[in-house]
């Protein structure tokens, strides 16, 4: 049990005020828009706007969630270069519409940052996002930016996270060193969204164990670094956790709520990828420490190529991954024995078609999950993509219960500019 | 044996030519097309793939190219993608080897995400288009074993006619026939034969210049698939040479940076 007592924010404007993660970003960075429009004139927009459509076949286990969503998502982006090329400006707000559910009509500046390249180093201050971390099925290394789970319950959606960044290039590595002024909460559905906890997460209400709540300042550190097939990274992260608790509350009009509850935490991580031939062979390690919890998980696996298979242009890829985590039954996470089967269909035709199958099986239960991804484009300027995600024999006890009746097809149109 | 003389002499003195075997001959021609454009330290430009099907039907690609020469070694790559704008900004880095399989990392621009990945697979098709890698990755004397054929002309131009064999198994083809212009020591023409000993592909230069007064670069190279009747038209633009490249241009950070 948490032994520091939670600091509670209790937002006013409450439920419906869909723009607050915007607002807020922009609230603080209010003397950036004021010199935005000069700025603005001399770099390159592009960016895309997507409709995407989805369905649910099962009747929800809530009434007010819909069967059928749909939404349209834009995310322009502007980017300039001067200074022979060692400064640059990328700015890339996000905002979708969907004709459902209030809380996935959201916006976010997913980046609005400055680099600055100087000769073996570089600096960066301004909204961004970071990737890190080698395997396919879960990203456990992966932990500066926050999720933005209502775009896609796959947490490979991340929300702008603000942050100043010095990056060392040396012969032995790359030294990179974070300050994250700044939290940003984790996205969920509305009422009338599906993928949805039952009771519903209540975003209106937070709860930090800081007392700094969203202002405290979390540091992160990593050195990456290949030597010959292998790419390795270290690194080292201590702030707010990303993954909140979820701790049941009665909001004021007496519904039974969760409340999502941010702990301090310290990960140390290690990502690993050796590169032989055909095969990667991946491995992502974490040993994560609350006031509530202390443990271990690790990703690993592989991903195999068969080049050119029937005489074709096509690559298969075979991936296979084995998900743990030390907790065991009492993991936040559904993944603490599992394992993951998928295959890559890369056609390297023109279109750049695309398919990618699998299913996560967790080894200690009935219970598995099926994925499906694929895309093609057409033309050059638009792209089609399917996804569909299947739930089967989940328990009642696992994590994944809640989504066992939310199995669903999408459909998404993408037009570039 | 200094280089520059090989060829003057393979001219003046026939004898020692018929001395030579064909291979050593045509791993002589080969390493003097090497060594006349060893030098050139670092050179930016953009490509254009112009992807055309057998109905006629046409794709463009748009990507930029920068290139570090390493002493003793393949050179480092990074080619940024403009087009389609699906990939816009998507970012490929090569350490080429002479000897085994190349370094390659894939920048993901929309996932922020550097990828290793296999680059063993070098004979499949480059953005769908008929270049294979290996075909645009920097060509190494170690990377084949060679045979002089004969002398020979393609378009009047006076040539030395090698075939050449891939040292790598994962290559797509058995061997390649090279016209190298004699004066200049360019190829001008690539015949293909795919892992059949079947013609495959057939690959011309156009249209090439002389950068830094040492260093030839064609404008245009047609690729045509004679198995598929497809082709694709890369033309090269803007070359810049000794555009002040160094390492700290080819490292994981300028992958992401590179857009």
């Amino acid at each position: 049990m948490r032994q520091t007592a939670p600091h509670t924010s209790h937002r006013l404007g409450g439920h419906g005020n869909v723009f607050n993660f915007g607002v807020d970003i922009v609230k603080r960075l209010w003397w950036v828009l004021l010199l935005l429009p000069g700025l603005l004139s001399a770099g390159e927009w592009s960016g895309f706007i997507e409709l995407q459509g989805r369905h649910f076949p099962q009747q929800a286990l809530d009434g007010d969630q819909s069967d059928q969503l749909l939404s349209i998502a834009i995310q322009p982006e502007y980017y300039q270069r001067w200074d022979n090329g060692r400064q640059s400006l990328l700015f890339i707000p996000f905002m979708r519409w969907d004709g459902e559910d209030d809380e996935r009509t959201h916006g976010d500046i997913r980046e609005l940052v400055w680099t600055y390249a100087g000769d073996g180093w570089e600096t960066k201050a301004g909204i961004g996002k970071v990737f890190w971390g080698v395997t396919e099925a879960l990203h456990l290394v992966d932990v500066i930016n926050q999720t933005d789970l209502i775009e896609n319950p796959d947490g490979e959606q991340k929300l702008g996270q603000p942050m100043l960044k010095l990056s060392l290039e040396r012969d032995w590595g790359i030294i990179d060193l974070y300050a994250l002024p700044g939290f940003r909460e984790r996205t969920y559905p509305g009422e009338e969204g599906r993928l949805r906890t039952h009771p519903r997460v209540d975003t209106d209400q937070v709860e930090y164990q800081s007392d700094r709540e969203e202002r405290h300042i979390d540091l992160a550190l990593r050195w990456s670094h290949f030597i010959g097939d292998w790419d390795i990274g270290l690194a080292h992260f201590d702030g707010t956790s990303r993954d909140p608790l979820l701790l049941p509350a009665v909001s004021d009009s007496g519904e039974v709520l969760l409340t999502p509850f941010y702990q301090q935490m310290r990960q140390t991580s290690l990502d690993l990828q050796a590169t032989k031939g055909d095969w990667l062979w991946k491995l992502e390690a974490i040993h994560r420490s609350s006031d509530s919890d202390s443990y271990n998980a690790a990703t690993g696996g592989f991903e195999y190529t068969l080049v050119g298979i029937a005489e074709s242009d096509m690559d298969l890829g075979l991936l296979v991954e084995y998900l743990y985590d030390d907790r065991q039954d009492d993991a936040t996470t559904p993944f603490e024995n599992d394992l993951f089967i998928g295959m890559r269909l890369t056609a390297n035709d023109v279109d750049g078609s695309e398919l990618l199958a699998g299913v996560i099986k967790d080894l200690d239960d009935d219970g598995w999950m099926f994925n499906l991804e694929a895309s093609r484009r057409i033309g050059n300027l638009w792209k089609t993509s399917l996804q569909t995600r299947l739930w089967s024999d989940i328990p009642e006890q696992d994590p994944l219960f809640v989504f066992h009746r939310d199995d669903y097809l999408e459909f998404t149109v993408t037009r570039f500019f | 044996m200094n280089p520059i003389l090989v060829p003057l002499l393979l001219l003046l003195t026939p004898t020692l030519a018929i001395a030579m075997s064909a291979e050593e001959r045509g791993l002589e021609i080969a390493k003097e097309i090497e060594a006349r454009d060893t030098g050139f330290h670092d050179f930016k430009a953009s490509m254009t793939m112009l992807l055309r099907n057998k109905h006629g039907e046409e794709s463009l690609r748009d990507m930029r190219n920068q290139t570090l020469e390493v002493e003793n070694d393949g050179d480092k790559t990074l080619v940024v993608f403009d087009e389609p704008r699906d990939v816009k900004g998507t970012a490929l880095l090569s350490f080429s080897h002479k000897v085994g399989d190349d370094d390659q990392w894939l920048y993901l621009p929309a996932l922020k995400r550097v990828k290793r990945i296999a680059s063993r697979n070098k004979s499949g098709p480059f953005m769908g288009s008929e270049f294979a890698y290996e075909d645009i990755s920097s060509q190494e004397v170690e990377k084949y074993s060679y045979k002089f054929i004969e002398e020979s002309e393609y378009q009047g131009t006076p040539c030395f006619l090698i075939e050449r064999y891939p040292v790598d198994p994962n290559s797509g083809y058995t061997r390649q026939q090279v016209w190298v212009d004699k004066e200049r020591y360019i190829a001008l023409k690539i015949d293909y034969y795919d892992r059949k000993n079947s013609p495959l592909k057939t690959l011309v230069f156009r249209g090439y210049q002389q950068y830094l007064d040492q260093y030839w670069r064609a404008d245009e190279m047609f690729m045509e698939n004679h198995q598929t009747g497809k082709s694709t038209l890369l033309t090269w633009k803007e070359y810049e040479f000794r555009a002040g490249l160094n390492d700290g241009d080819f490292n994981k950070n300028s992958l992401k940076r590179a857009r």
